[in-house]
């Protein structure tokens, strides 16, 4: 909980407003990347054979597997980003975080072999009295594109910080 | 091929089916697993508490957001996609909750060529709460 500060808005989170990172590449998407994730969100039902049968999936209008909406392919990456620190809050302030929620727009689906490139940028915060005491809101904008530069995702994810 | 459902067949007021799980260290520890999200207070009932959660730890709001996902794409069937996802995470995923994807269409129109129905969707809980409330689009082929 955020105690003996008046705010939670660092000038460095003012100046990274809007500005897109960097892209990032995922590693190439495997079946069974998507197999597993599949598995794991429908536990304990079989999940749904367009996420694992290629016989299957061919039959579709996809005309091969494709991965879950949710699939996120910059899970287990072999070396972890630090968050950027110009989007960090205030010094000296030990904070919660948790995932206030999302707004996600499609475009192509995910498929076996894909590369996916990320770029992302602070669109907005605000912050609120709330019933944790002082919290921060912000929103960041998570753009996704394939190796054909085809659209896949567009996210705007709530972190919420107290 | 599956089309499970079609634009004509759908209607303002339709609801779609109920998708539910009872959701525990089980269902956690799995998504987890996929999603590299092993974040003490879901995985720790000491750590749960300590960020304000009585009970202890807690489910991943990105697990939430799967069952929506997996509730829509069973509604719509493997011809159909799902266009747009929207939630906020009101309440939490307590251990052994039973957690049920409603939704219930609220519009249907052609937007630039497609076939979309908007619809109110959220998770309640075995208490009725609703956990996560929002909306989606989904993109219906036509009756042949």
């Amino acid at each position: 909980m955020a105690t003996g500060v008046d705010t939670l808005i660092s000038p460095a989170m003012e100046e990274a407003k809007g500005r897109w990172s960097e892209p990032r590449a995922s590693p190439p998407i495997a079946l069974s990347d998507i197999r597993k994730w599949a598995i794991a969100t429908y536990w304990p039902q079989t999940p749904p054979a367009i996420y694992w049968d290629e016989a299957y999936a061919k039959t579709t209008r996809w005309g091969g597997v494709i991965a879950p909406r949710d699939f996120n392919p910059f899970a287990w990456p072999v070396q972890r980003l630090r968050p950027p620190a110009a989007a960090a809050p205030v010094e000296g302030v030990r904070l919660t975080g948790i995932n206030g929620g999302q707004t996600d727009s499609y475009g192509v689906p995910q498929r076996p072999g894909d590369v996916i490139s990320a770029r992302q940028r602070l669109k907005d915060f605000n912050e609120r009295q709330g019933r944790f005491g002082l919290m921060l809101y912000t929103y960041n904008e998570i753009e996704w594109t394939n190796q054909n530069g085809a659209f896949v995702r567009r996210r705007i994810a709530t972190g919420i910080r107290y | 091929m599956t089309v499970k459902v079609h634009f004509e067949d759908v209607e303002v007021g339709d609801e779609m089916p109920v998708w539910s799980r009872t959701t525990n260290f089980m269902h956690w520890n799995r998504y987890a697993a996929v999603n590299d999200e092993f974040v003490p207070f879901h995985m720790d009932d000491e750590d749960g508490r300590k960020a304000g959660n009585a009970q202890g730890a807690f489910g991943m709001g990105n697990l939430r957001y799967a069952y929506l996902v997996n509730a829509l794409t069973d509604w719509i069937g493997d011809e159909a996609e799902i266009r747009e996802i929207g939630c906020q995470y009101r309440a939490i995923n307590q251990k052994n909750d039973t957690l049920s994807v409603v939704g219930k269409v609220v519009e249907k129109g052609v937007v630039d060529g497609e076939n979309q129905v908007r619809l109110d969707i959220n998770v309640t809980n075995q208490n009725g709460e609703a956990t996560c409330p929002g909306h989606a689009v989904v993109v219906l082929p036509n009756r042949a």
